[in-house]
């Protein structure tokens, strides 16, 4: 079976929501839709207090290059446009929408008859995953159309389709294959069809032996894809780990995957395309995990964007008494929220409730330099040392060290016998370090 | 509602921590500890009791009044020393030497560069050296196995295999006349020989070995390089001269080779980071050893070649990093 070779660790699964299926939550009374949900320059509002939208209608415009379409998931009222608190803690301009109802545009169609054949050409499927404001959904929420604007000189031979969902507890990528598996199919068509490549490969872990299945028999149906399944280690849904472990390729340091001749999306991604392409559908809902030990009904859910997570949260029995933390995202590489009213956006894949005692670190001993955290890291860096360059503020050894390189999946600090902040003291190093050397650019 | 934790990822943790694995370590020293009881009576017994009481006594008052630290001794890394240091010693040595050299290790080799994971050097080597060169005829003193089982004060003792070897060849013995008097190699792998008293049983010490290489605390590079390099350096030169040089199959069951290998060299914070590195670590111990136990003044050279590989370790973390994902080469 394959798998990537350097580093990884295999925490325990707890996928305990995986064989919930989707489940519609109704729609809220008030959203609130930051125009920022994507890498890159946030859109700009286009829509005014006051003003009435439908369902799907664009509210703010992707601005630049590396930006996204946003639109509304109601259809109501704008009743502001004003800096919320989003679930980063930081304040973020956001549109306000008390919704009326639920009155789509009339360009989307919402038959759930599946539309197999794309007429649209290259450029044609580009624009339409630009204009539907697609991100990538495994988290990243990098602008999809960006990763499909293949650069001069290069050339795209894979496409790697991610359906690994390597965090432990998150199932809403498994749920949505096995809801939605024919439909992903065709996204991954038109996907290969906007790269001119001849070969799609899905990568899925060796723990959703149903979905493999399943995406195994419906491949057949289409030209060029094929189903792997892979060994469950994390993080094989890192981008360059996932490349290592389907192609062999690796992508060298600080470069992206085209380097190597592969594109990769999530399935989830490869769904929104095949809404956007084949149904006109605006990207403005997703499914979303709630989980948890504690969770009476681990779920996955279907929510409109800017639904907030505290209402998700009553959808799968309420917020339990002894709550400690509150994550958006995976536990590994996900964010703990100070504030659980903030908005599910494009990129919340889960939302993962901690217990108080769960939520607790270890006491942080003395570095026994016993070297597990060098053995697990999936970049083959050296975590122990790069935390102590940032702990001594030394920004220009830890430069020397590659610091840049760690993509911060927590290996080194989930392993660390001394429960060190092994992470906390990277992040702050990785941020000085590209600090100076955006300085030193100017 | 209650307040939210709020910290960075990860939000998970491994079960492993420092306290576990060193727990760990030292359940995996019971079987030589039973066997060096077996052979060796009470004596035995007691040198360790007292060598681990000092290590944890010397450890919490150091830690208290030299370090300013909150005293804990729970981590167990004391005790490790404390076994590893009585091990290294015969159990005839006087209680007061075992005292001594316990703090020894703890003052001088770890409170000194200051504890947990920052001493250079194995602090039980420190205190085994110690206590050679400050009490060379009680440490050269070797009760007999089965002997005196249940007297605290022996009379009978006899050299180790290793100190016949080097103490017949100085007297321009012949090798074949010397390994007339070498005890059988099923006794040297069970351990019924003159020695320290946790170094004698080479099968308990594997057993040990074996269960820490299965609860995944120490990896199979540095006991495979160290004592690899062992075999073949003593392969090639009972190759050449067999009359001169002893086989190596000796050499893997004298002494504190096995001991040294697995609880000793491996101590992980005295060792590289990473496998390259431990493999090249374990290559100069085993080189080193031969040499010292061929050529030196000391008919055994585990202790110092792992103390001088030591020495080197920080140059080594230096000069063999990990493989980076993604490595460009001049980049």
């Amino acid at each position: 079976m394959k798998t990537f070779k350097l580093g990884g660790i295999h925490p325990e699964e707890n996928k305990i929501s995986d064989q919930q299926p989707i489940e519609v939550v109704p729609i809220p009374q008030t959203v609130y839709i930051p125009v920022s949900q994507h890498l890159g320059a946030p859109a700009k509002p286009i829509v005014e207090k006051g003003e009435v939208v439908k369902t799907g209608q664009l509210i703010a415009k992707g601005d630049g290059f590396i930006s996204a379409n946003v639109h509304s998931s109601v259809s109501g009222k704008v009743l502001k446009v004003e800096e919320v608190v989003d679930f980063t803690g930081y304040r973020r301009m956001s549109v306000v929408i008390e919704s009326d109802g639920d009155d789509w545009m009339e360009s989307i169609d919402r038959s759930l008859e599946i539309k197999k054949e794309c007429t649209l050409e290259s450029k044609a499927i580009i624009d339409k995953i630009n204009e539907m404001g697609i991100v990538g959904m495994g988290g990243a929420t990098f602008p999809s159309y960006v990763k499909l604007s293949v650069p001069q000189g290069k050339k795209a031979e894979y496409l790697l389709i991610n359906g690994v969902e390597c965090e432990p507890y998150l199932t809403s990528d498994h749920s949505l294959m096995l809801a939605k598996g024919r439909e992903i199919m065709v996204g991954i068509t038109i996907l290969m069809k906007g790269l001119h490549v001849k070969q799609a490969m899905i990568g899925i872990e060796n723990n959703k032996q149903d979905a493999i299945q399943l995406m195994t028999t419906l491949a057949t149906e289409f030209q060029g894809i094929t189903v792997y399944a892979l060994k469950v280690k994390y993080p094989q849904g890192a981008e360059k780990q996932l490349i290592k472990a389907l192609v062999g390729r690796e992508v060298p340091s600080g470069k992206l995957p085209i380097e190597v001749g592969c594109v990769v999306h999530n399935v989830g991604t490869a769904f929104a395309v095949y809404e956007a392409v084949q149904k006109n559908k605006p990207l403005f809902e997703r499914v979303v995990t709630i989980t948890g030990k504690s969770v009476k009904k681990p779920s996955n859910l279907l929510a409109r964007v800017g639904t907030s997570i505290s209402a998700l949260i009553e959808v799968a029995g309420g917020l339990p008494d002894d709550t400690g933390k509150i994550i958006s995202g995976g536990p590994m590489m996900g964010r703990a929220l100070s504030n659980a009213d903030a908005p599910i956006t494009k990129g919340t894949s889960g939302i993962l409730i901690m217990t108080e005692k769960e939520s607790k670190r270890n006491p942080t001993m003395n570095c026994i330099r016993c070297g597990r955290c060098i053995t697990v890291c999936p970049m083959g860096l050296e975590p122990f040392l790069l935390a102590k360059l940032a702990e001594n503020q030394t920004w220009d050894e830890a430069e020397a060290e590659h610091i840049l390189d760690c993509m911060e999946c927590g290996s080194c600090q989930y392993t660390c016998p001394s429960a060190r902040p092994l992470l906390d003291n990277v992040r702050v190093g990785k941020s000085m370090v590209s600090q100076i050397i955006r300085t030193r650019k100017n | 509602m209650n307040l939210l934790t709020v910290s960075g990822s990860p939000h998970i943790h491994g079960d492993q921590t420092v306290k576990k694995i060193m727990w760990g370590v030292v359940f995996a020293m019971l079987p030589a500890m039973v066997v060096s009881i077996w052979y060796f009576g009470i004596a035995a017994l007691t040198t360790t009791i007292i060598a681990v009481a000092t290590c944890l006594v010397a450890e919490y008052f150091m830690k208290k009044y030299l370090l300013n630290e909150t005293p804990s001794v729970s981590d167990g890394s004391a005790i490790i020393t404390g076994m590893l240091l009585s091990f290294n010693v015969p159990s005839s040595l006087p209680w007061w030497q075992t005292v001594l050299g316990s703090i020894f290790a703890i003052g001088v080799a770890k409170i000194a560069f200051g504890g947990l994971g920052k001493n250079l050097f194995n602090p039980a080597l420190v205190g085994r050296i110690f206590l050679l060169v400050s009490f060379p005829v009680n440490m050269t003193h070797w009760p007999l196995p089965m002997s005196n089982r249940w007297v605290l004060v022996d009379a009978l003792s006899g050299p180790t295999p290793l100190g016949m070897l080097k103490e017949g060849m100085a007297n321009g013995q012949t090798l074949s006349a010397i390994k007339v008097h070498l005890p059988a190699y099923q006794d040297m792998f069970m351990g019924q020989i003159g020695g320290s008293l946790g170094e004698v049983s080479a099968i308990a010490i594997l057993i040990g070995g074996l269960y820490m290489l299965y609860r995944k605390i120490i990896t199979w590079h540095i006991p495979v390089a160290y004592l690899g390099t062992v075999a073949a350096f003593t392969c090639i030169l009972y190759l050449i001269d067999p009359t001169h040089f002893i086989d190596p199959i000796f050499h893997l069951l004298a002494g504190g080779l096995m001991l040294g290998a697995f609880f000793m060299a491996t101590d992980m914070v005295t060792s590289p980071m990473t496998y390259k590195g431990m493999l090249v670590f374990g290559v100069g111990c085993g080189i080193l050893t031969v040499l010292i136990r061929n050529w030196g003044a000391y008919p055994e050279g585990v202790s110092f070649a792992i103390l001088i590989m030591n020495a080197f370790v920080p140059l080594i973390n230096n000069a063999f990093k990990p493989k980076r994902f993604g490595e460009v080469a001049h980049g």
